[in-house]
């Protein structure tokens, strides 16, 4: 033990305490059903938040993306555990593992191909990523049909509780994956424009993944998402301690990231990319690193949540929800983990718990009246953010800052100021 | 990528296909022929049904160019993403439909000069009912700037961008209460009849009520061509705004570079003001006209023209006037296009898919200057 540090352990201790002591209330009852959603719907917008944050905050891409990101990941974990418990087929599993696997594998083979040429150029690695991967997924699609049955005797062969928290997890990690991978060939080429440019082509990419949602069942036949009606029937498997769990994984990964010489190099592009790439930095690779990484959060948040409620609906993908994970990263403080952590749950306590709660019956509606009076009046007092660069001791950069912190944090484009 | 090795050889065949853009652009070619085949088809099958959703398209395009000089008029001067401009349009609309259905503003010339033309005297009542608009969203722009965004000028850019989402959530959700607009769709009264004229083989004809259309004619009606005059008029107006009165000048020299334009006498912050309260004007005038052309008004109903206006607007490159009217017409053909020949559910998708594909090609989009590095 004597490699875990004091502020390591501390803050293990701390989280898994609360974590704990947050479930033992759950299982007596304090906390109701009502309170126990909003805390696990906290902690699935918490990592949402770090994914952007990392993008955002420490990389400075200005994504928008997000939501349509996490969109993927809700839907497709969804399909899975809904074939699964519903249909007692896992063809959604076979047929989204073989995928993720094969586009994954050509992915890293042809980055390792393109990484030994000079000056490739984006558009046309896409072209040849983008056949490479619909080539392989019609493959994965025959490969996964055809190894279906086999999974099936083996899932059964095992206790149903077993088999179902099986492949809740698979499916979670699978829809992160697959997010992963749709933001690798997405952020190829879009990842070269410049920064509000970018933003608005990552907006259009969520708009874009909600208009596909409201036709999944009558253009591209998948009849379970039933398109703009909504995709219920989806078991209920996310409890809080594995929200807990993954929140504690994508915070370790975050963090170990970010102390690494991959995380100071990330840092080095939002402060200067020219800079950066004086000083050898492979400004392209960390980009395309960070944006793939953030949006594998998304996606992983995105299976969470959609076993929360076992409800999915495109509306609640639409383009307005993608700016509510940019609210919490600003809200708690652009390049602190702290702050995204927390305003992660405390956006979703205020907004979904105790605005609904203490405004008197018939009032329901002034929810979203008093919610951006809220956010006008702390943009207005704290521009930079309620934790602005402030970070717990297990978070904190062991380095010295590289610039004056706080306003300083963001992409060179917003340092033309307003 | 930066691998320090030895001088090499030049690269094989396969090595210069990555390295240049052929394949990329291959691909794009391949997307834009399709396109091309299928609305070549459409146009030779049916020229009629062709040639009325160009009409369509132009109607909406002007409504959208419109929004969009006011996003492109703001982002030029303060580089900020008006995302409540959107909601100024909802204002707009809703401040004529209170104008015409519970103070009448439209018949005021009648009431007071009975013996007047009812035809000049629609089209006064029509400017006056325009006119309110685009005074209460000035109004309301200008406010909005002095309340949310001033008092951001200095701090990170992002900052500005959320209270911009707060003031367009708190535009929306405060009409959606009962008192004020109400949640509901509201069923919006024109101004003035309609009239609708069908181009055929036998000339131009008034279209009379039951009566069908004969095959092959095209409808245009007295909407669209209120909707392109007052948008030709108000572009007009703004062109010559912009290029030449003072003001003009200063809000010009102000988008350039703010500090200098300061040391030189112009008054920054009244000439943001300024812009706001002209954006804001138009987006009024552009709500007008897109209730009359369809004739209902909801809350939210700000939303998604405003997108498609923003849309818009960096599409013909943001920050530029000509590419913002641009970028409106082009995405008004776009969507009322994919909508008859391709897919209606779809088509906010394509519109977006465009956008993409436009920036992939030009990165500050088709008018857009490259990006300026300011010391």
């Amino acid at each position: 033990m004597k490699h875990i540090s004091r502020t390591t352990l501390i803050f293990l201790g701390s989280i898994v305490t609360f974590t704990l002591v947050v479930q033992v209330l759950i299982s007596l009852g304090v906390l109701s059903p009502f309170w126990n959603t909003i805390l696990r719907q906290g902690a699935v917008m918490a990592i949402v938040g770090l994914g952007l944050n990392l993008i955002y905050g420490f990389n400075g891409q200005f994504s928008l993306g997000q939501w349509g990101f996490y969109a993927i990941g809700a839907y497709s974990a969804a399909d899975i555990t809904y074939r699964w418990t519903n249909d007692a087929n896992s063809n959604g599993l076979t047929v989204l593992f073989f995928t993720i696997l094969l586009v994954g594998a050509s992915i890293l083979i042809l980055y390792r191909v393109f990484g030994k040429i000079r000056g490739v150029d984006p558009l046309s690695a896409f072209a040849i990523y983008l056949i490479a991967a619909v080539g392989l997924t019609a493959l994965a699609v025959s490969i996964g049909n055809l190894t279906a049955p086999a999974v099936n005797a083996i899932l059964k062969a095992l206790p149903t509780n077993i088999a179902n928290t099986l492949v809740y997890l698979l499916a979670v990690i699978i829809g992160g994956i697959l997010a992963a991978e749709v933001s690798f060939l997405f952020g190829l080429p879009v990842l070269t424009l410049g920064s509000d440019y970018f933003g608005i082509a990552t907006l259009g990419f969520t708009i874009i993944v909600k208009v596909l949602l409201d036709n999944s069942d009558v253009m591209f036949g998948f009849v379970e998402m039933k398109g703009a009606r909504g995709m219920i029937g989806i078991p209920k498997l996310t409890s809080w301690i594995w929200v807990m769990l993954f929140l504690i994984l994508v915070i370790v990964i975050t963090r170990n990231l970010l102390h690494s010489s991959y995380g100071r190099a990330i840092i080095s592009v939002r402060e200067d990319e020219i800079a950066a790439k004086a000083m050898g930095i492979d400004i392209g690779h960390y980009k395309t690193l960070t944006f793939v990484l953030g949006c594998l959060f998304a996606g992983l948040a995105g299976g969470l949540y959609a076993h929360i409620n076992g409800f999915l609906h495109p509306d609640s993908f639409n383009f307005i929800k993608s700016f509510d994970p940019m609210i919490i990263v600003v809200f708690g403080g652009l390049g602190s983990v702290t702050g995204t952590v927390f305003a992660a749950f405390a956006w979703q306590l205020v907004l979904e718990g105790i605005l609904r709660s203490i405004l008197p019956p018939g009032f329901e509606t002034w929810r979203y009246v008093v919610y951006p009076l809220l956010l006008l009046v702390m943009m207005l007092l704290k521009p930079n953010g309620l934790f602005g660069n402030y970070e717990i001791p297990y978070l904190r950069q062991v380095l010295p800052p590289l610039k004056k912190p706080a306003t300083e944090t963001q992409t060179p484009a917003a340092k033309e100021s307003l | 990528m930066n691998r320090s090795e030895p001088i090499r050889k030049a690269p094989s065949f396969l090595e210069s296909l990555v390295q240049r853009r052929t394949l990329g652009y291959l691909l794009l070619g391949l997307v834009l022929l399709v396109a091309i085949w299928r609305l070549g088809n459409a146009l030779l099958e049916n020229p009629s049904l062709f040639l009325q959703q160009v009409t369509n398209g132009l109607q909406i395009g002007f409504v959208y160019a419109l929004i969009a000089l006011g996003y492109t008029m703001v982002y030029g001067i303060v580089r900020l993403i008006n995302f409540a401009h959107g909601d100024v349009f909802m204002v707009g609309a809703f401040t004529s439909f209170y104008a015409i259905s519970r103070i009448q503003l439209h018949l005021w010339t009648r009431a007071l000069f009975p013996d007047l033309n009812p035809f000049i005297a629609d089209v006064i009542g029509t400017i006056s009912v325009v006119l309110l608009s685009m005074a209460v969203c000035a109004l309301l722009a200008v406010t909005i700037e002095r309340v949310a965004y001033k008092p951001l000028r200095n701090a990170p850019r992002i900052s500005a961008l959320i209270t911009a989402i707060g003031v367009s959530f708190f535009l929306e959700y405060f009409g959606a209460l009962n008192f004020v607009y109400t949640a509901n769709y509201i069923t919006y009264r024109r101004p003035f009849d309609v009239i609708t004229w069908v181009i055929g083989d036998q000339g131009v004809q008034v279209l009379q009520k039951g009566q069908e259309v004969p095959a092959g004619a095209i409808i245009f009606s007295n909407i669209s061509f209120i909707i392109i005059v007052v948008s030709i008029i108000l572009l007009v107006l703004l062109q010559y705004f912009v290029k030449n009165t003072r003001t003009g000048k200063a809000m010009r020299a102000t988008a350039y570079d703010r500090q200098t334009a300061r040391l030189m006498g112009v008054d920054v912050d009244a000439t943001i003001s300024t812009t706001f309260a002209i954006g804001a004007a138009l987006a009024g005038a552009a709500g007008v006209l897109y209730a009359i052309a369809y004739p209902q008004v909801v809350f939210w109903m700000g939303i998604i023209p405003g997108l498609k206006a923003f849309v818009a607007a960096v599409l013909g490159g943001i920050g530029s006037i000509p590419g913002a009217v641009v970028g409106a017409l082009i995405l008004g053909q776009a969507e009322t296009l994919s909508a008859a020949y391709i897919s209606t559910p779809m088509r906010d998708a394509i519109a977006f898919s465009i956008l993409i594909i436009v920036l992939l090609v030009r990165p500050t989009g088709i008018f857009g200057e490259a990006q300026r590095e300011k010391a």
